[in-house]
């Protein structure tokens, strides 16, 4: 009788927790939704920066033309006179996932137009993120946990600016792809259930589809199963984790057409295949031993040793020959730069220049992740009381994430999810040796064996001592009841009793440290609201400043791009830095040279030579091209920091590493890079600051530069190959078209003048385009 | 003197290896039987490469590909099945059987894709 009452009251504390935790969970995909929403609401429901643009355009195509043209799509918009193969150098998992979206919602008859679903794609993927964030920390360390963590996750800054309502990039879904193809390798090594590992196998695929970081988890996995198998925690469950997932994986890989055969030929996939040999050697070998007798067992080592070690041996000398025949190792450029830090800035100026793939300050540690910065080594401390698989692989992952994000920015974005479960193990195991305390003290002492009992072992003192800076979310009052509860139900089975310590601190010390964690979370949330408001709302395609009589907004980008796209024939060409490439096809529909793909160095060095050049040289490269129109951004009338004046030595780098005659040096004067009056003549004379400063002088005078605080040198000069056709209203983006040549040459004075040019030209054979 | 005690020991080894696995179940070994089979027919397509050339190299990854992928399932089948597995004891083997056929539809449907 009192048996079936307590098994009755366990049941219904057990449907309590369940219907608790799956409210908080939808809470917690609601606040990841909607603390997205803050650049829609302050702006509009507008896609961001660059990189959306190109995204939007191919959803655009892929929802008008169907799946096999897209699939088969040469855009001839691009890259012009190359073009580029869209349907084979795309990443297709973002779009295939929108127009899915889109086409789900148009057929149950909301009919969302295809902007709007690219805009809210991300915050509805951060919300599923989130979800598998629940799932993965659950198999980790249990539900509660889970839920810390996920509630963590739905907020944390560094993965709000990159999902933020309106950024439609690949990481608004990889993200999400990420953690669930963790969670589902946790859940397949945690059961050794088949299905799981086919499971496991297409949430990779999709990952694969999604973004090029996929690398990061077929490197990741195998460095986890070799730490399984070198710390003796081999078992049949991590072959059946591992092994199909190579196979299915990397055929899976093979089929997405920008992975192609890169899945079977390229470095970033050989550890998958070294460690897949390795595994299997292990098996054989578990396996003899476990049918020899281990005298039998200890000639069957001997043998193996002697003559596989020759084999072995040969192997490994013809894997390395190949492998070093080529230059890079078989890595690629990408790879490589994040494996050297260096080596970006030495070989290929276009990675280094990309302000994102900088390595990160101090301070933005702390901004994106936080709390969660010192909150992790509680963590980590935590995952090993006790190590199980799962916890062992947590900690691996925030370890290489955090090496990783420290060589690039935008890596920052792979370690928040790492830190967050980190973070949400430490807070779990803190919240749980305070509200065990204070049950403790207040339920007394007569109950005290049945739930001591199930005490887990830890270090308190360490966790509490670090426990300074927490964070919490307002569920946790009501959490806190369904953990006491879960935890007493939980508890026996999940924790191994190694010690029987009783682990209890006094009542006001509880007390007061679970005021203070959740003081701790509260600050957590203010600066995540904030900086989800105040930094990563930005669209950066509309800019808005505050002065004295009031709110200006600048919408000069939009403003340039539709005179683009209304006072220009379809088939004109547009010039310009490769940063604007996305959004000049997307939004003004005309042609462009280069664009972000940055797939062509050549090309993009030749854009950036005829921005350095002279009028006249610059003229003749881009009539080579067929060039129309040429467009630069400049900010020195309203103080826009990031025009192209500022990036202009990037284009000196990048075009003297493919054509030696631009020199940087020319362009500096003691190695300071000026346009006033001090600047070089060179500088002066190239068409970068003849396009943005000419007629400058006229809107005050004196042709003040606000961005680089000083007044121009050269104030008054004429354009003989270029005449300017528009300027948007703050002057921030000019578009100039090229003239077309002289019908004939007048005069004696100009043949001289260019038969004088001819000889000088033919004795400096080094420029090619003259 | 050393040689021959090496030998013997050989010889005790293969014998011992014989017959352990011998003793080891008959559905076990039917198994094993489709795993030998698996990567024979993985290595001829290898040597075929080898002397042909490996110019439609999807076809080429493809075949080799499913013919490992259904060793690996196929090990993996026999751990679950294996009655020696304490960690598997409660898992019905009809589900391990419906696990392995479910692997290789997705894994044959990949190549079947792959294949061009």
């Amino acid at each position: 009788m009192a048996a079936q009452e307590t098994s009755q009251s366990a049941i219904f504390r057990h449907a309590f927790g369940n219907v608790l935790s799956f409210t908080v969970l939808l809470l917690i995909g609601v606040m990841a939704f909607s603390i997205r929403l803050f650049s829609v609401i302050k702006y509009e429901s507008v896609i961001h920066e660059f990189d959306p643009y190109f995204n939007y355009r191919v959803t655009q195509f892929l929802t008008k033309s169907g799946v096999y043209d897209f699939w088969n799509w040469f855009d001839d918009r691009t890259w012009y006179p190359l073009g580029r193969v869209i349907g084979g150098t795309v990443y297709p998992g973002l779009t295939l996932t929108a127009g899915t979206l889109w086409r789900i919602l148009n057929s149950i008859n909301i009919p969302l137009s295809v902007e709007t679903v690219c805009v809210f794609t991300a915050p509805v993927f951060s919300a599923f993120a989130s979800w598998a964030t629940y799932l993965l920390t659950k198999e980790i360390k249990g539900a509660g946990a889970g839920l810390t963590a996920a509630a963590l996750l739905a907020m944390v800054p560094s993965y709000i600016s990159r999902s933020v309502a309106g950024s439609y990039d690949n990481e608004a879904v990889a993200i999400f792809a990420l953690i669930f193809t963790f969670y589902l390798y946790i859940k397949t090594l945690n059961t050794g259930s088949l299905f799981y590992a086919t499971l496991n196998a297409i949430a990779y695929f999709y990952m694969v589809c999604s973004w090029g970081g996929y690398t990061f988890i077929i490197n990741l996995i195998p460095m986890h199963v070799l730490l399984c198998i070198v710390t003796g925690r081999y078992s049949p469950r991590l072959y059946i984790a591992y092994a199909p997932l190579v196979v299915l994986g990397t055929l899976l890989a093979a089929l997405v057409p920008v992975v192609g055969f890169n899945a079977v030929m390229t470095s970033e996939h050989f550890a998958s295949f070294l460690v897949f040999i390795i595994i299997h050697v292990v098996a054989l070998v578990y396996y003899i031993k476990g049918i020899l007798t281990p005298q039998m067992f200890k000639v069957a080592v001997t043998l193996v040793v002697s003559v596989g070690m020759v084999l072995c041996f040969a192997v490994l000398a013809v894997l390395i020959a190949l492998v070093a025949s080529s230059p890079t190792k078989g890595w690629s450029g990408r790879s490589l730069s994040l494996l050297d830090p260096t080596y970006a800035s030495k070989y290929i100026p276009i990675i280094a220049s990309v302000s994102e793939h900088q390595p990160p300050t101090w301070p933005s540690y702390f901004m994106d992740i936080n709390v969660l910065a010192f909150l992790v080594p509680a963590g980590i401390i935590a995952c090993f009381l006790p190590l199980s698989d799962a916890s062992s692989f947590a900690v691996l992952y925030i370890v290489t994430s955090v090496y990783f994000s420290g060589v690039m920015v935008r890596l920052m974005l792979v370690l928040a999810p790492a830190a967050c479960i980190m973070s949400g193990i430490a807070l779990s195991e803190a919240f749980d040796v305070f509200t065990r305390s204070i049950k403790f003290h207040l339920v007394g002492t007569t109950q005290n064996p049945q739930e001591n009992a199930g005490d887990a072992t830890k270090v308190t003192q360490n966790d509490v001592k670090s426990e300074k800076s927490e964070d919490t979310v307002k569920e946790r009052s009501s959490r806190k009841s369904k953990k006491k509860d879960k935890e007493n139900i939980e508890k026996p089975s999940l924790v191994s009793r190694v010690e029987k310590r009783l682990l209890v601190l006094p009542l006001e010390t509880s007390v007061m440290a679970v005021f203070l964690v959740v003081l701790l979370g509260a600050f957590y949330v203010v600066h995540c609201v904030w900086a989800a408001a105040e930094a990563y709302s930005a669209p950066s395609i509309v800019l808005t400043s505050r002065s004295h009589d009031g709110l200006h907004v600048f919408d000069d980008f939009r403003e340039a791009y539709a005179w683009l796209s209304h006072n220009t024939e379809v088939d004109d060409k547009v010039a310009s830095w490769w940063d604007y490439g996305y959004q000049t096809t997307a939004m003004a529909n005309r042609t462009v040279i280069v664009d972000n793909n940055t797939w062509n160095n050549t090309h993009i060095a030749t854009v950036g030579t005829a921005l350095s050049s002279p009028e006249k040289a610059a003229w003749d490269i881009f009539n080579s091209l067929d060039v129309k129109y040429v467009l630069v951004v400049f900010g020195g009338l309203v103080g826009y920091p990031s025009d192209d004046i500022n990036k202009f030595l990037w284009m000196v780098r990048i075009g003297g590493g493919v054509f030696p005659h631009i020199k940087e040096p020319d362009y500096l004067r003691d190695g300071q890079y000026r346009i006033d009056s001090q600047a070089t003549p060179t500088m002066l004379n190239c068409l970068m600051y003849k396009l943005s400063y000419y007629r400058f002088v006229e809107t005050d005078g004196r042709g003040y530069d606000k961005v680089r605080n000083t007044e121009i040198g050269k104030k008054h000069f004429k354009l003989n190959h270029f005449e300017e056709v528009f300027t948007t209203h703050h002057w921030m983006v000019r578009i100039y078209k090229l003239k077309s040549p002289r019908n004939r040459i007048r005069g004696k004075t100009k043949r001289s003048k260019s038969k004088s040019g001819t000889s000088k030209r033919s004795t400096r054979k080094k420029n090619p385009w003259q | 003197m050393g040689k021959s005690a090496t030998t013997r020991d050989v010889h005790a080894l293969f014998h011992s290896l014989r017959s352990a696995y011998a003793a080891t179940a008959n559905h076990l070994k039917i198994i094993d039987l489709y795993i030998f089979f698996a990567i024979a027919t993985a290595l001829i397509q290898v040597a075929y490469m080898a002397i042909v050339g490996s110019f439609p190299f999807n076809s080429f990854l493809s075949g080799v590909l499913s013919c490992v992928g259904t060793a690996v399932l196929a090990v993996s089948l026999r751990i679950q099945v294996n009655k020696d597995n304490k960690e598997f004891k409660d898992l019905p083997p009809e589900r391990a059987f419906a696990d392995f056929v479910l692997c290789n539809l997705v894994l044959h449907l990949v190549i079947m894709n792959f294949l061009g």
